[in-house]
């Protein structure tokens, strides 16, 4: 797709007395969150952001290295708040994968499911919110009254609704009950609805395509060189999802595609995520039909898991081993190494790079944060085009701040 | 459209063909399951990735840092903090892990920005959290923390509850902001 910037301005030229400064943020409705951009324009036109950063910063990783393995699940919930479950699996999973632990086939689809609601619920937003900052607010609603159901699944199954914290090492907090599957069901069944609706509002919606279409054009050399992923690589023609290409969990069992576009622009991104949806109702529909029985933690033996009520006051094994998992300067053995493991989160890849020190705490719980990277590339998309398409811009790369700042 | 790279090498492949084309002997390795860690001198690490790049088509996705202050198992004599560099191969979906040390009172490493543009704001995180320089860095400021905040949080020598630096802003009334 063609597009048309204005000349380069010497941005270093002397006389720079034309230029305005104008303070965007940190609060700012179009900014959904505290973001904050200096903007250097001639007219409308952008000639320089830079973004400031950090008013959300809370030490979330330093936290990590106070905080016991199961305990930081909690934390990590916070991070990307639209979608706390991705980031629970994702932490686990650098867990397990340090401690070699090789979780049920149940729970590998239950964390499959989770982790999928969650792009879902993501991706909603994302579009929904695009949709809204650019005057569709209909699509917004549609979007937002859907991830309502999303968020009866999560107290359903652990009894939280926005950060379940539901993820342990070596399994989940609580089995999936007949009722759990059963909302999955019936989401399944509202989704593609939905859907179809946010379609036909959006994609013949011409203020909506001309807004997009052409704005903040990212190629694929430099989706490469700026480190991006997720939908957003997937825009610019990297065709690359760690689902297909490094399977982890129980990706391998399941019949999916991968969306891509080679466009690049704001209009892509937003395709490619609703696209992602239909693929992620595809992957809940095969786990569901594939759900396999069985237990859903590992066995008590390897010491990971809290045994459930039962064991725990019917056996001597699940009573020592919930002793053990409950007293502070106990729990399970852990060992002195390290390692970097990631999943394919609804922004991006979603990483950890875990070290342990042979303690329940971790030593280092470095985040590999989709939104913080992708959102240096935003004065490289912004760079010469108007104000108003800032919040286009900002929409489809889905910067969630909590993450950004961490 | 499904790009199922099935013929994924095994870090062994990957560590095999790196030491035939780059050569040994400077570099380490260490491995966990597909983990494949390279341990680089700071002075080679330009030189690498960027052979890395353009001959095997790696590409960063991940960098950060981290403070080794009193782990178990190293002595004295080896490097306090360590950057980690993941880098990905999107055409074959290898991975690999290079990281370099470097210790106190002067922590310097080279930048990677002129490799990669997006190590910027990777780089500006772990200067900002654990005080190491990158040399070379076009913008290399404080990107979390205030930019008149002296201490580096994430080192093992600061305390979860911070050194007070709360409690003592200066405190901006509506008259003075």
């Amino acid at each position: 797709m063609p597009v048309n910037l204005l000349d380069e301005p010497d941005i270093q030229a002397e006389n720079r007395d034309y230029h305005w400064t104008l303070n965007f943020g940190p609060q700012h409705p179009a900014t959904h969150t505290t973001l904050r951009l200096l903007l250097e324009l001639e007219g409308e036109t952008i000639l320089n952001a830079i973004p400031d950063i950090g008013y959300l910063h809370s030490g979330f990783e330093k936290l990590g290295e106070h905080l016991n393995l199961n305990q930081y699940v909690t934390v990590v919930d916070r991070k990307n708040y639209i979608s706390p479950p991705m980031n629970e699996v994702a932490w686990h999973n650098a867990v397990e994968k340090l401690l070699e632990i090789e979780i049920t086939p149940r729970c590998k689809y239950i964390r499959v499911m989770i982790g999928e609601l969650a792009r879902i619920s993501d991706h909603l937003l994302c579009t929904g919110a695009a949709a809204l900052d650019l005057g569709a607010f209909t699509a917004f609603l549609y979007a937002f009254n859907l991830r309502e159901m999303i968020y009866d699944i999560y107290e359903e199954m652990s009894g939280y609704r926005f950060h379940p914290g539901y993820t342990r090492t070596g399994g989940v907090m609580f089995d999936f009950t007949e009722r759990v599957t059963g909302r999955i069901e019936k989401f399944l069944v509202t989704l593609p609805k939905i859907l179809a609706d946010m379609e036909k509002l959006l994609f013949r919606n011409k203020i909506f395509l001309e807004r997009m279409r052409g704005v903040g054009v990212l190629t694929k050399a430099d989706a490469i060189a700026y480190c991006a992923s997720g939908p957003i690589a997937r825009a610019s023609g990297v065709t690359y999802d760690l689902r297909k290409d490094e399977p982890y969990l129980a990706y391998a069992d399941f019949d999916f595609s991968v969306p891509y576009a080679t466009e690049g622009d704001c209009y892509a991104r937003f395709h490619v995520r609703m696209e992602e949806m239909v693929q992620s109702a595809r992957i809940l529909r095969q786990a569901l039909d594939k759900f396999p029985g069985g237990p859903v933690n590992v066995p008590i033996a390897e010491k990971f898991p809290m045994p459930d009520k039962g064991t725990t006051y019917g056996s001597m094994e699940g009573l020592i081993q919930h002793f053990e998992l409950v007293m502070p300067n106990r729990g399970f053995q852990t060992s002195v190494n390290e390692v970097y493991a990631a999943v394919e989160g609804p922004s991006g890849e979603l990483g950890y790079y875990l070290i342990c020190d042979g303690t329940q705490v971790a030593w280092r719980t470095r985040t590999r944060p989709p939104a913080f990277i992708h959102f240096q590339l935003f004065p490289h998309l912004i760079r010469n085009h108007m104000i108003s398409d800032i919040v286009a811009v900002l929409g489809s790369l889905n910067i969630i701040a909590a993450e950004l700042d961490r | 459209m499904t790009t199922t790279k099935s013929s994924r090498p095994t870090p062994d492949a990957t560590l095999a063909r790196i030491r035939k084309r780059c050569g040994e002997g400077f570099f380490s390795v260490s491995s966990h399951l597909d983990n494949l860690r390279l341990h680089v001198p700071p002075e080679k690490l330009v030189e690498l990735t960027t052979r890395l790049r353009d001959e095997f088509g790696f590409h960063l996705t991940e960098l950060g840092g981290a403070d080794y202050l009193g782990y178990p198992g190293r002595s004295s004599a080896s490097h306090r903090f360590e950057v980690h560099y993941v880098l990905l191969n999107y055409e074959t979906a290898e991975r690999l892990i290079l990281k370099t040390g470097v210790s106190d009172p002067d922590p310097v490493l080279p930048t990677l920005v002129p490799v990669w543009a997006g190590a910027d704001w990777l780089e500006r995180e772990v200067f900002d959290m654990y005080g190491i320089v990158f040399q070379g860095h076009p913008d290399l400021r404080r990107i979390l923390m205030p930019e008149d905040f002296r201490s580096f949080p994430l080192r093992k020598d600061y305390p979860l509850r911070g050194r007070g630096e709360r409690h003592n802003f200066e405190r901006v009334t509506r008259e003075d902001s």
